[in-house]
């Protein structure tokens, strides 16, 4: 067996045991109000922390970053499904970066 | 009356359609891990492995020095600790919005597909969470990452750079969506992404705090602002209006 397989299996417990973890052992509502609405606010925190500023160097420009990161928060505004949003960012980005480089 | 088993099905269906942006966006990325992961001198099925059992993006190109480097198998184990802590407050966080007696085979099937995204479509859910539905986006982006990253090992560079990068996009605008969507309606939300975002900018770029990870940059400003808006506008449920 090649030692790469050693590396994935050490890799795939000890990232499988991070997320099993909590998940097993906290069973039931935690009444805590403190700790409740911790937990509430944690998914707007992580996905606002991770999507901001990397957004910004998500295209290979920033000005197709910025382009795709404007439509995405203008489109999730105006309510618009999440398959549009996502389509809409790529799309943004992609088409200004294809302007961008015509032009200049 | 919809009998339990429909509910089930449509739940998984549901999940399986709302993966599909995930699934493209992860094959895109993996693909370009997989180049990567070639040039590490890993062979295809390799990287379909790794890829499969650990489902990580960052966890995953930072393994790579590492094997090229004989690391020691505990480093390894520290490195991928520190790097997929979120994963633990994104576990938490998902406890509560399960239904508490979701039994243990369940809530191991979840834990295994906590992954940025997943979370991030999982928790956008009305309470409670179907445990299938997390499934569905489980299978359809596992699928994605896993042959992604094995046709990125064989490939090396055919898509053009640019249209890969942009379908990087994908992930983060449906980050934007979910976050946004109730952001719309709650102010304290609202304010919570807006400090983040600029709290997040400043630790990206200033000099010295520039100099933490990415994994625990996310974290501590995860932790920080979460207890710190739960003391200023602590959460409650809208249990009888008014109340």
């Amino acid at each position: 067996m090649r030692e790469v397989y050693l590396y994935i299996i050490v890799m795939a417990l000890v990232i499988y045991a991070i997320r099993a973890v909590p998940l097993v052992l906290i069973r039931g509502e935690i009444k805590n109000p403190f700790l409740h609405s911790f937990l509430h606010y944690v998914p707007y925190v992580t996905l606002a922390a991770l999507t901001f500023p990397s957004i910004l160097t998500a295209a290979d420009t920033l000005p197709g970053s910025v382009a795709g990161f404007v439509t995405a928060t203008v489109m999730s505004l105006r309510n618009r499904s999440l398959l549009m949003v996502a389509a809409g960012a790529c799309l943004a980005a992609y088409l200004t970066e294809l302007i961008v480089s015509m032009v200049f | 009356m919809i009998l339990p088993m429909e509910k089930t099905a449509s739940e998984f269906k549901e999940g399986l359609r709302d993966g599909i942006p995930i699934c493209l966006g992860y094959a895109a990325v993996c693909f370009a891990f997989g180049i990567s992961a070639s040039e590490a001198g890993l062979y295809p099925i390799e990287t379909a492995i790794m890829s499969i059992l650990s489902l990580t993006s960052t966890g995953q190109f930072a393994a790579l020095p590492l094997i090229t480097g004989s690391a020691t198998l505990f480093e390894m184990a520290a490195m991928q600790l520190i790097i997929n802590l979120r994963y633990l407050l994104m576990s938490c966080a998902l406890t509560q919005r399960i239904r508490p007696e979701t039994p243990v085979p369940q809530r191991l099937g979840i834990a295994y597909g906590v992954t940025d995204e997943i979370f991030a479509l999982s928790v956008s859910r009305k309470y409670p969470l179907n445990p299938a539905y997390t499934y569905g986006l489980t299978v359809i982006s596992a699928l994605g990452w896993s042959l992604g990253g094995f046709f990125g090992t064989f490939a090396g560079d055919i898509l053009p750079s640019n249209l890969t990068s942009c379908l990087g996009l994908a992930i983060y605008g449906m980050f934007l969506k979910i976050i946004l969507s109730d952001a719309r309606e709650n102010n304290t939300v609202a304010a919570i992404i807006v400090i983040t975002m600029v709290i997040s900018l400043i630790f990206t770029y200033a000099p010295v705090l520039r100099s933490i990870s990415p994994g625990f940059r996310v974290i501590i400003i995860t932790i920080a602002i979460s207890a710190a808006a739960s003391l200023i506008a602590p959460y409650k449920e809208e249990e009888g209006a008014g109340a």
